[in-house]
């Protein structure tokens, strides 16, 4: 089942390290120079963005004056920090000071926000690099990166797939080797679905674990910022730069940030995994390719092999997952995008003569048809006379959904699912919204729960086309949860190295 | 409440009704208004009260809250809602909050902030963050200067909008009409006051609001200072049969500025839905708007078409829990409020509506220390009440202010005398026995005033037996007549009073 060699052939460009650590201990050491490695990048891009269009907007100046910066203070001895010289690709949704910040969507077209988001002030501090932006569904509403009002991004692995989303540009970036590291945002899914898709690892913190200051909102009480890499570890080291307490998020968590990388070697002996049974195409959920279903069963496998006890368990509010979703996230999405109403900044389209036909005629033609879609949702979910057996309803479904998980956390440690239930489809396959929408099945529970989960590529399926699999624990659990898909990882890598040995023999 | 038992109170600057007044109240120098109707009907009515907090930064943004800046100075990222930015709660904005609810007897309780949507240029976000089913204060009340008290239903926080400034249209076809924002005022914080509809009258309604700005002011919560908008006030309005407990249809008036227009659109309101009932008609429940120049409340937008807020829990947000010690800090930290300060002086013995004039005058302190140095407390309340309405009075020392009483009523200064040794004092804190003894206040002892009586008498023989006669126009004009001829003769030095007693008894 390996893909090692559709994995080497997504890459663009010649980057002597595709993981981000390796790059950063170069750089520090001095075996490489930053600016090297933001060329040997942009090269990549160059070579492969024309197909991909992972980016909305390449950095490729800023990023080598950034990077000749880091160059000069690691001559001059300073202490550079963990990231130093690593190209960061950002989701289009995350503010950067001075450049466009257009979350894929028509209506943010020329505006440049006067600050910068926290995450990004955390990365430039790590000495990381920031090399552009990512292409992503409009405002994040999505699953496949084809609502970006600025085209579709392409799957790197077979560009007649899509990658994934809604941060599928970030996915891709670092699938096809323009950076080792991504950021993308997750709210219902938005960051681990692509991740599966691409072949790269995506994780979705603890909600409030990473600030969200700066995040252009989708449904505010889900969002949360996670990273995209190739490896485990840099995923561990990109939570661990950009993690911990922002006193300008009101729902961030007051604690430093989890140290997680220090675990990722302990392997999972003695930990207890539970496969969520709802989540395996057993009961009401279909839609699940058995590839999928097989691959979750051999991640299974190889941590009990790796001295887990695993055991299948019930978390029956799980099935209600996606409805509840689609009636907060678009029910906050409604309040959220408000503001975009041609006053203040983006586009303005003249209506006919005052302030409320403006209003309507910029929200007509600025948004798209799935943004529009579900602020009509939203708002519907939350009018007077439907609130409770909506939205109202939906937040219980949430509690009750917290409760079952909890109930599930006292047997075990972590939890295990696909992370989608299908691997990347075709580019314009999918023009049914609610046929999308059940892409998110699986990611749902722990955006509505708060909990931290992570997708770990193993193995592929149809089509040759990689699975992801998710690993879910508690909130603040995200030490156990690195811990154990650092072990999915050292796994799929050593089945890798029999096949390849296999095959040459 | 039914008509009988009706209280209503007057703030001491203005008009009352003769069927409704205290005498305390009674202010003659101001034009009277109609303020209230037939004996027929009763009004409700309830009042929604926005203050701004007198914090430095805003409700939930580090933007300055300054009143009179330049347009779009006092801004940033968050109240200006820029996409991605998030609301900080301002922790002195929930204190003042705390503060206010304590003031007014409410629970504090564990609050949530919720988003109130609507579309509107001047709302950076299109939705306020205001407190809708949990509010931080509930159920308190308000006590009148008259004793009456007004339930408070809640006091909620919330953020002020920005300020729309419509140029240009004017109505002429060719203007091109604009609209500019400022947004200096966006974000400012609010505390709303919800009274419940306890209010029975304009006067009442005034003194409900006069008495809530000194409560926000005492307790440094708000400057209120209402022609710089930092207090507005919204009055629910309807009318019932008199001693009826039924509560019908209301509405909501807006855009009313002062106490004198709240008095004014309350009882334009209440007039026009008696006049509906008594013409077989009934009120619209609507929100109407007070015309100043007018004189008259116009309709606004009706509730029927009222938009939908799709209030929900702002997500941005964690609910605000008040320890309890913090609350008690806060209490303990709460300064003497009007009505303590009131019930204070009526505790050393002022009529409760000279009490309430010295602590709306801030003299409260000056005349309690003054009483208690041992000074007649209804000279104190008379003094503070006319004679102590100029500035510096509140610099006055408190046992000068005593000994001067005192000298009074100890026959050593008359009336008139006390009066100007009084302005006097103010103006140069001098001890009145010093000031006195400078303009020759000595009071005459009584051989002397009689000596002087009785050489006038002797030199207006005719005059005095007018007075001894029986009757008694004549004696009255009389006793002017040589009270007068006293005055003059010791250059007003003489005690009117002991004029009158030497009279008596030398014609008796």
């Amino acid at each position: 089942m390996s893909n090692h060699n559709r994995y080497e052939s997504s890459r663009y460009g010649n980057a002597e390290h595709s993981d981000a650590l390796s790059i950063a201990n170069a750089v520090k050491s001095g075996e490489t120079s930053a600016v090297a490695v933001v060329d040997q990048h942009l090269a990549a891009i160059d070579a492969g963005e024309a197909e991909i269009h992972a980016f909305n907007l390449v950095l490729a100046d800023e990023a080598l004056a950034a990077a000749a910066k880091i160059d000069q203070q690691v001559i001059a001895g300073e202490d550079v920090g963990p990231l130093a010289g690593v190209p960061v690709a950002i989701k289009d949704n995350m503010c950067t000071q001075g450049v466009p910040t257009t979350c894929s969507s028509k209506m943010l077209v020329g505006w440049k926000p006067p600050y910068n988001a926290t995450v990004v002030e955390r990365l430039a501090a790590a000495g990381a690099i920031l090399i552009g932006k990512t292409n992503m569904d409009e405002f994040a509403m999505g699953s496949s990166t084809e609502n970006s009002a600025f085209g579709v991004t392409k799957n790197p692995l077979d560009t007649s797939k899509v990658p994934g989303g809604s941060s599928g540009g970030s996915a891709a970036a670092v699938a096809a080797g323009f950076a080792p590291l991504a950021l993308g945002s997750d709210t219902g899914g938005s960051i681990r679905q692509p991740a599966a898709l691409c072949g790269v690892v995506g994780m979705k913190p603890t909600y409030g674990a990473i600030s969200r200051y700066g995040l252009i909102a989708f449904a505010s009480s889900l969002d949360q910022i996670g990273p995209f890499s190739h490896t485990v570890a840099d995923s561990a080291a990109l939570f661990e730069v950009i993690g911990g307490h922002d006193p300008r998020d009101s729902t961030s968590i007051p604690t430093p940030v989890a140290s997680v990388s220090a675990g990722l070697k302990s392997g999972v002996d003695g930990l207890r995994v539970g496969i969520i049974t709802e989540l395996m195409g057993t009961g009401d959920l279909d839609g699940f390719e058995p590839e999928v279903l097989a691959q979750t069963r051999a991640a299974a496998e190889a941590l009990e092999a790796a001295g887990a006890s695993v055991a299948e368990v019930s978390v029956p509010s799980v099935i209600y997952g996606l409805s509840a979703y689609y009636q907060i996230a678009p029910a906050e999405a409604s309040s959220n995008l408000a503001r975009y109403d041609g006053v203040r900044y983006g586009v303005r389209q003249e209506g006919s003569g005052n302030t409320a036909s403006m209003m309507m005629a910029t929200r007509t033609t600025g948004f798209g048809d799935e943004v529009k879609r579900r602020i009509m949702l939203g708002t519907y979910a939350l009018s007077a006379g439907y609130y409770d057996a909506f939205y109202g309803k939906a937040q219980r479904v949430r509690t009750l959904m917290i409760n079952d998980l909890a109930k599930a956390y006292a047997d075990f440690d972590v939890l295990l699912t696909p992370t989608s239930p299908c691997v990347a489809f075709d580019i314009g396959a999918t023009s049914d919204p609610l046929t999308m929408y059940l892409n998110d099945v699986c990611t749902i529970p722990s955006n509505l729960a708060g909990h931290p989960s992570i997708s770990v590529p193993y193995g592929t399926g149809q089509g040759g086309l990689p699975v992801g699999v998710q690993v879910l624990a508690p909130l603040q659990g995200e030490a156990v949860m690195f811990q154990v898909a650092a072990e999915l990882e050292r796994s799929v890598s050593a089945a890798e190295a029999v096949a390849q040995n296999g095959a040459q023999s | 409440m039914n008509a009988t038992n009706k209280v209503i109170s007057q703030p001491i600057t203005q008009p009352v009704s003769s069927t409704t007044l205290d005498a305390w109240t009674v202010d003659t120098q101001v034009p009277r208004e109609e303020t209230d109707l037939s004996s027929d009907w009763e009004m409700v009515i309830g009042l929604e009260v926005h203050a701004e907090l007198a914090t430095e930064t805003k409700m939930f943004s580090p933007g300055r809250n300054q009143f009179g800046s330049e347009p779009n100075t006092n801004i940033h990222p968050v109240c200006l809602g820029l996409p991605g930015t998030l609301p900080v709660v301002n922790g002195k904005a929930v204190e003042l909050s705390i503060r206010l609810g304590l003031a007014l007897n409410c629970t504090v309780q564990r609050c949530i902030f919720a988003r109130k949507n609507y579309f509107y240029p001047d709302m950076p976000k299109d939705y306020q963050i205001s407190q809708y089913d949990r509010p931080l204060n509930i159920s308190g009340w308000l006590e009148l200067p008259n004793g009456h008290r007004i339930g408070i239903e809640r006091a909620h926080m919330e953020e002020d909008t920005g300020k729309s400034t419509h140029v240009g249209t004017s109505g002429r076809i060719h203007d091109a009409g604009y609209s500019l924002v400022d947004y200096n005022r966006a974000g400012v914080p609010l505390i709303e006051i919800v009274s419940h509809p306890d209010v029975r009258g304009p006067e009442e309604a005034k003194a409900y609001v006069a008495e809530l700005q000194s409560i926000l002011i005492a307790i440094g919560a708000s400057d209120g200072k209402f022609e710089e908008g930092s207090m507005r006030v919204d009055a629910n309005i309807s009318v019932r049969p008199a001693g009826s407990d039924e509560l019908r249809t209301r509405c909501e008036v807006k855009n009313v500025n002062s106490l004198r227009s709240l008095g004014r659109a309350i009882m334009y309101e209440a007039k026009r839905h008696v006049e509906l009932y008594e013409s077989g008609d009934k009120p619209r429940q609507e929100t109407r708007h007070w015309d100043e120049e007018g004189g008259r409340t116009r309709p606004g937008r009706s509730k029927e078409q009222a938009e939908d807020y799709r209030y929900f829990d702002d997500p941005d947000l964690v609910p605000v829990d008040p320890s309890p010690e913090w609350i008690e800090q806060i209490r303990a930290a709460l300064p003497a409020l009007p009505r303590d300060r009131r019930l204070a002086l009526v505790g050393s013995g002022a009529a409760a509506g000279a009490a309430a004039i010295a602590v709306e005058r801030d003299l409260d302190g000056l005349a309690l220390a003054a009483i208690a140095a041992g000074a007649d407390a209804g000279r104190v309340l008379t003094h503070v009440e006319h004679n102590l309405a100029v500035e510096g009075a509140n610099k006055l020392d408190a046992n000068n202010f005593a000994a001067m009483v005192k000298m009074e009523t100890g026959g050593e200064l008359t009336a008139t005398q006390a009066k100007q040794v009084l302005a006097e004092m103010v103006t140069s804190g001098k001890a009145p026995a010093d000031i006195a003894t400078e303009r020759g206040f000595e009071a005459m002892d009584s051989g002397a005033l009689e000596a002087t009586l009785d050489e006038i008498i002797a030199a207006n023989p005719a005059e005095w037996e007018r007075f001894c006669s029986e009757d008694p126009k004549a004696k009255g004009k009389m006793q002017g007549f040589f009270t007068g001829q006293v005055m003059k003769a010791t250059r007003g030095q003489a005690d009117g009073k002991a004029v009158a007693q030497l009279l008596a008894k030398k014609s008796s």
